[in-house]
């Protein structure tokens, strides 16, 4: 467990460490870079399709991609607390 | 020791990418209508196989072995995580790694074939990432070929006996980039280059998302070991039948 906590905090500062160094940039998400780059080799594409649903605002979008990971942290965490629980069952009944 | 010497490389490389030249950042998923019509069929004709061969697998294992049903949700929701954490990336945009990497090791490719499409369906109905019309283009790439190659990566660091923990972090590494190289390549034949072609422009596109997508490749694999270093600590009689064959 001492190894994965390890990993942990290293997974965690790699993701962070480009804070430090870059302060200029939003962060903003590849997807957009993509278009542009699209744009530029090919000017005169036209989008064919729209999304269905575009949520509004950065605030809203945030909130669903937080419930994207929460749901999915809840049931990872379940899982991991069942198979913890069975494990110190059968640990206590020998 | 040895850790520590891992550390110290993985760092170097970290402030390798930070200091060298930005460029702009490519993408996870193809946004909705930014593929030509016909590479929308053509890419949702090759994807469909794929999940119906997808299905089978996952109801063939959770017939035969409902036990593992745990474990599938555990993949899924592993995928589900991975792909909402936009990671700041060191040429100042941001990215999200793919999480497709475990289930490939534990079930094979072909049960992530379904959960990565969900997950992409997910986004692309609820948060406007990606699309509909370019979920064939997407799900193939994060869903189809991530697994495919991060399984492959895993069979051969079984047959070369690398120790399983790197193993486990090089199918997810490996898993992750594929992802980004098929959706370069994709975006390229679609978007050839006005003087080089397609080649010149997949050059481009995947020269310009190795730099960003490397750091983002090892914190999955970090991730991906974490869980798999739990899973064989509390669930080891589930990896010794995965183990086995499913």
């Amino acid at each position: 467990m001492k190894r994965s906590l390890f990993l942990l905090v290293f997974a965690v500062l790699l993701a962070a460490t480009p804070l430090l160094f870059i302060h200029h940039s939003n962060f903003g998400g590849t997807d957009d870079r993509a278009k542009k780059t699209i744009q530029v080799i090919a000017p005169h594409y036209k989008p064919w399709a729209q999304s269905i649903f575009e949520p509004p605002g950065g605030e809203v979008q945030t909130l669903l991609f937080s419930v994207q990971a929460a749901v999915g942290a809840g049931i990872i965490g379940y899982i991991i607390g069942v198979y913890k629980g069975r494990e110190n069952r059968r640990e206590e009944s020998k | 020791m040895k850790k520590w010497r891992a550390a110290l490389f993985l760092f170097g490389l970290v402030v390798y990418f930070t200091f060298s030249e930005s460029s702009s950042a490519f993408a996870m998923h193809i946004m909705e209508g930014f593929l030509p019509v016909r590479w929308v069929i053509f890419w949702w004709l090759v994807f469909l196989p794929f999940f119906i061969i997808g299905m089978r697998s996952l109801i063939r294992i959770t017939r035969e072995h409902p036990e593992l049903k745990l474990l599938i949700a555990l993949s899924g929701a592993f995928t589900f995580v991975l792909s909402a954490l936009k990671i700041p990336s060191v040429t100042g945009s941001s990215s999200h790694p793919t999480g497709v990497g475990l289930g490939a090791v534990l079930f094979g490719p072909w049960a992530m074939v379904v959960m990565g499409s969900i997950v992409l369906l997910f986004q692309a109905l609820l948060l406007a990432h990606g699309g509909l019309t370019t979920l064939g283009a997407n799900a193939m790439s994060m869903a189809v070929v991530g697994p495919i190659v991060g399984y492959g990566i895993y069979c051969l660091g079984k047959k070369w006996n690398i120790p399983r923990r790197w193993t486990i972090f090089f199918a997810a590494f490996f898993s992750d980039l594929a992802t980004y190289v098929v959706t370069s390549l994709q975006l390229a034949l679609a978007f050839p280059d006005a003087t080089g072609g397609v080649f010149a422009s997949f050059v481009k596109f995947a020269g310009i998302f190795a730099v960003t997508q490397i750091p983002l490749a090892i914190t999955e694999g970090l991730l991906t070991v974490v869980v798999w270093n739990f899973l064989s600590t509390y669930s080891s009689r589930e990896l010794s039948q995965l183990e086995r064959g499913v």
